[in-house]
């Protein structure tokens, strides 16, 4: 076991920590917000509504991740260039980095397996909570802010954790479009040394670690809002 | 359940001795035109596998090709998985640490290639403030690291194709590879119509290595010594460069 080149190679490993995490962070948040509309869509009355929500979840769902991102990556960012007066904007920073694409992809798939996960939960909550609210005379908006999504979250929410965890370990691919995350940093330094193991032993503790810290966060929250049976 | 670990074993007994009787040549599963690359059934061809048919037969030896990624080839080597790199891997102090090389086959020249805009060069001054895509881990790379790492951004990817996908549409300035495989980017249709070759770095045999080998495990002398030999053969009797006339218009030696 060499672990010298920790030492040697920190300020590319931290940042590339950095990165995994900003990543999940982005496409958890944004993607969870996207799911919200998605199952809205889905249990709501609107038809159109509802076939445009289901392909989203089936497309996302039924093609492979790299695929996705390397379609957005390679094939929309290479008609990107030819829009007139981009390359030139002040757009054109952001665009031109793998970053973006990377939590774009991560983001709209997240959303479909989030919003399939959150219908369930909604279809879950009792009947009769939903009747009660309408009983007292809320309109369907409150009832949808204030009763249907806080207790689907809720009846949700252990799921919602491995979902989390599904996601951290989906973002190492995001390698393949020049993201130095974690993940890269660690494929750079195998190459590098031409050390095998060590680079990777060092990353399945981050990974490990990142995981629990997730599932605790999960268990805290959900201690938090008992749930009466 | 007896019969099947007799089958194990026959089975491994046949692969054990059928190793014995053979070269196992690792060779890269990404492509590395014109070096080593597929044809559309799957078959390994380039320029490096005609090398090595011409070497077998020089050697009258039975050789296979494994198939082995860029990343996997040192490893694989050390596992006795295959006998004998021969993937363009550049023969540098790094990689003499942990493997032996054979004498050079070819000779890398490591260039630049951008897009169509009649600045030609490659040197710090047109570098300045732009990013170049580099496979990573490559003696480019390294070579990077020394020389322009201070003055412009390095791109990582993980084959030199990648990277021409993002030369055309404009994500990167320049890439960073061996001449070789970029001269036959520049030939497909996309190549002509987005890219010219800017030209090569100024030599720094220290990183950018002396030359191809091919790479045996350490202290593999009698294996090192005989493809030696083959090389020497097959340069002087004109087989080397009989097949190199259809991929160069140069001696790749």
């Amino acid at each position: 076991m060499d672990f010298s080149w920790i030492f040697e190679y920190q300020d590319l490993l931290l940042y590339g920590a950095f990165l995994t995490c900003l990543l999940l962070t982005i496409s958890v948040t944004l993607g969870f917000a996207l799911a919200i509309l998605l199952a809205i869509a889905q249990v709501g009355r609107g038809s159109i509504a509802r076939w445009l929500s289901k392909s989203y979840c089936t497309f996302f769902r039924g093609t492979p991740l790299l695929i996705q991102l390397w379609l957005i990556y390679y094939g929309l960012g290479s008609y990107l260039p030819h829009i007139p007066g981009l390359r030139s904007s002040f757009l054109w920073p952001v665009l031109r980095e793998g970053l973006f694409f990377a939590a774009l992809a991560l983001t709209l798939n997240f959303a479909a397996y989030q919003g399939e996960i959150l219908r369930g939960a909604m279809l879950a909550v009792p009947k009769g909570e939903l009747e009660a609210a309408r009983a007292v005379g809320m309109s369907p908006w409150m009832i949808l802010r204030r009763i249907w999504l806080p207790r689907a979250i809720r009846i949700g929410l252990p799921t919602f954790a491995g979902e989390v965890v599904l996601q951290l370990k989906a973002t190492p691919i995001v390698f393949s479009v020049t993201v130095m995350d974690l993940y890269g940093a660690a494929y750079k330094i195998r190459q590098d040394t031409l050390l095998v193991y060590e680079p990777l032993l060092l990353v399945t503790v981050f990974y490990v670690s990142l995981t629990f810290l997730i599932t605790q966060g999960f268990q805290k929250l959900e201690n938090a809002i008992p749930v009466r049976r | 359940m007896k019969h099947l670990g007799k089958a194990l074993a026959v089975a491994a007994f046949m692969l054990a001795t059928s190793a014995q009787a053979e070269i196992r040549f690792g060779v890269v599963n990404e492509a590395y035109a014109p070096y080593t690359t597929k044809d559309a059934s799957g078959k390994a061809i380039g320029w490096e596998i005609d090398l090595m048919d011409a070497i077998c037969k020089e050697l009258k030896e039975q050789c296979t090709i494994v198939d082995v990624s860029w990343d996997g080839l040192i490893p694989a080597l050390e596992s006795k998985k295959i006998d004998v790199i021969w993937s363009s891997m550049s023969i540098t102090d790094e990689r003499k640490k942990r493997i032996d090389f054979t004498d050079k086959y070819y000779s890398a020249l490591a260039g630049m290639i951008g897009a169509k805009d009649g600045v030609i060069g490659a040197t710090a001054e047109q570098l300045k403030g732009k990013t170049v895509g580099i496979a990573v881990s490559t003696t480019q790379s390294a070579y990077f690291k020394k020389h322009f790492a201070e003055i412009a951004t390095e791109k990582s990817y993980a084959t030199v194709d990648e990277s021409f996908q993002d030369l055309a549409s404009g994500r990167v300035d320049y890439i960073f590879a061996d001449t070789g495989p970029l001269k036959e980017l520049l030939k497909t249709d996309l190549g002509k119509e987005c890219c010219e070759y800017k030209g090569s770095v100024e030599a720094d045999d220290a990183v950018l290595g002396a030359g191809v080998g091919g790479g045996v495990r350490k202290g593999d002398d009698e294996l090192r010594e005989k493809l030696n030999g083959a090389i020497k053969a097959v340069r002087a009797n004109g087989t080397y460069a009989e097949f190199s006339k259809k991929y160069f218009d140069y001696d790749p030696y």
